[in-house]
């Protein structure tokens, strides 16, 4: 089969098969590009998840994009990447019109009233497990406390506060660098 | 123009969204409210249908707000516009990774991206839950009203079940079942 049309088949299969999105699915990649395709080697997946986690945008583009360029250049990569992103696509284009028809429905009002306290859980576990993920550092926690305050408080622009802590962590990591070297003359 | 609006909104979200699933909420949360698209509420049971559709959160809720407000058009426009970004940086660092994830500027750029990301959820953990629990507002009647009690029940009883790692789909399920018993029960 033309390597193009086999990734883009491949990527829609993983799209159409994840739930959750993200690094759920890492493993599926892993098993359909490695194990089954045999495109890429182990440490490749080690690869598209730290270029995932330092590129801005979704992971799942980040990682489409990634394996369907190593694999056949940036036509595969076109073709990867309109895979995963097709499903998706066409599954929520028609559940908004469904979505719309029953939302008048008493019954459905009260489901999502129910819907939010569960939503407002998955995101409190969100928080810890990516709380964990973090450097236990004393920078980190001032970073952190500084973005929720920003955020929540002083409604500060999500993207103003992105790039303020980018840059905040980039002269820190410079200045730390200096001490280190000054340390050692 | 709508359709340049939900292009260059869903590039922002696309250019500056850092880690997967929930990472991108704040964004979202402050975006699509702002131009008014979605409300705080929709935007939380959004996640809830994002959930439990297969696909990535980003894909999904671009898609949605696009069709929403530009119909099929606009969704292609919104879902072009948040993939178009990673697509990009990725198909440029491919070639020159090892150079990329070895650069100390990046690691000292990610050091501090990745606790912002941690507190940015926390804010939106905080907005969503006054949506969930105090709809009408803050205001002294609402402690007393049975609603905010099985509102809070629930919320303790699925953080204990995400905690303990049933899947997502569950607790959304069962959260949609005391919601409607609740609904009806307490004559909502």
């Amino acid at each position: 089969m033309n390597k193009n049309l086999d990734l883009f088949l491949t990527f829609m299969k993983i799209g159409a098969f994840t739930f959750g999105g993200g690094y759920a699915m890492i493993p599926l990649i892993q098993r359909e590009v490695c194990d089954n395709k045999k495109w890429l080697n182990e440490d490749d997946i080690l690869e598209v998840v730290a270029i995932a986690e330092s590129t801005p945008g979704p992971v799942a583009i980040n990682a489409a994009t990634f394996v369907g360029s190593r694999t056949a250049g940036t036509l595969g990569a076109v073709c990867a990447t309109l895979g995963v992103v097709l499903p998706s696509f066409l599954i929520i284009s028609v559940i908004s019109s469904v979505l719309k028809a029953f939302q008048e429905s008493k019954a459905v009002q009260y489901a999502f009233m129910g819907i939010r306290a569960g939503v407002l859980a998955l995101i409190l576990k969100a928080v810890y497990t990516m709380f964990m993920a973090t450097k236990k550092h004393a920078v980190s926690y001032v970073i952190m406390a500084a973005a929720l305050v920003l955020t929540a408080f002083l409604k500060i622009d999500a993207v103003f506060v992105i790039i303020g802590c980018g840059l905040f962590g980039l002269l820190w990591s410079i200045l730390n660098r200096k001490e280190q070297s000054d340390d050692m003359d | 123009m709508i359709w340049i609006e939900l292009f260059l909104t869903f590039l922002k979200i696309g250019a500056f969204t850092f880690g997967g699933g929930y990472a991108m909420l704040p964004l979202i949360q402050s975006e699509v409210e702002r131009h008014g698209w979605l409300t705080q509420a929709e935007v939380v049971d959004f996640i809830a249908v994002s959930e439990s559709t297969p696909g990535p959160l980003a894909v999904n809720m671009a898609t949605f707000v696009g069709i929403r407000t530009g119909g099929i058009l606009g969704a292609i426009i919104a879902t072009l516009g948040i993939v178009l970004p990673s697509f990009i940086i990725i198909l440029i660092i491919a070639k020159c990774f090892e150079k990329y994830k070895k650069s100390k500027a990046v690691g000292g750029i990610m050091s501090g991206l990745k606790p912002a990301v941690v507190g940015m959820i926390g804010a939106a953990f905080i907005s969503v839950a006054r949506t969930v629990f105090f709809p009408a507002g803050l205001s002294v009647s609402v402690f007393s009203s049975a609603s905010l009690w099985v509102f809070l029940g629930l919320f303790a009883v699925t953080t204990v079940l995400a905690f303990k790692k049933v899947h997502p789909i569950k607790i959304i399920l069962l959260s949609a079942v005391i919601g409607v018993g609740a609904g009806y029960g307490l004559g909502l």
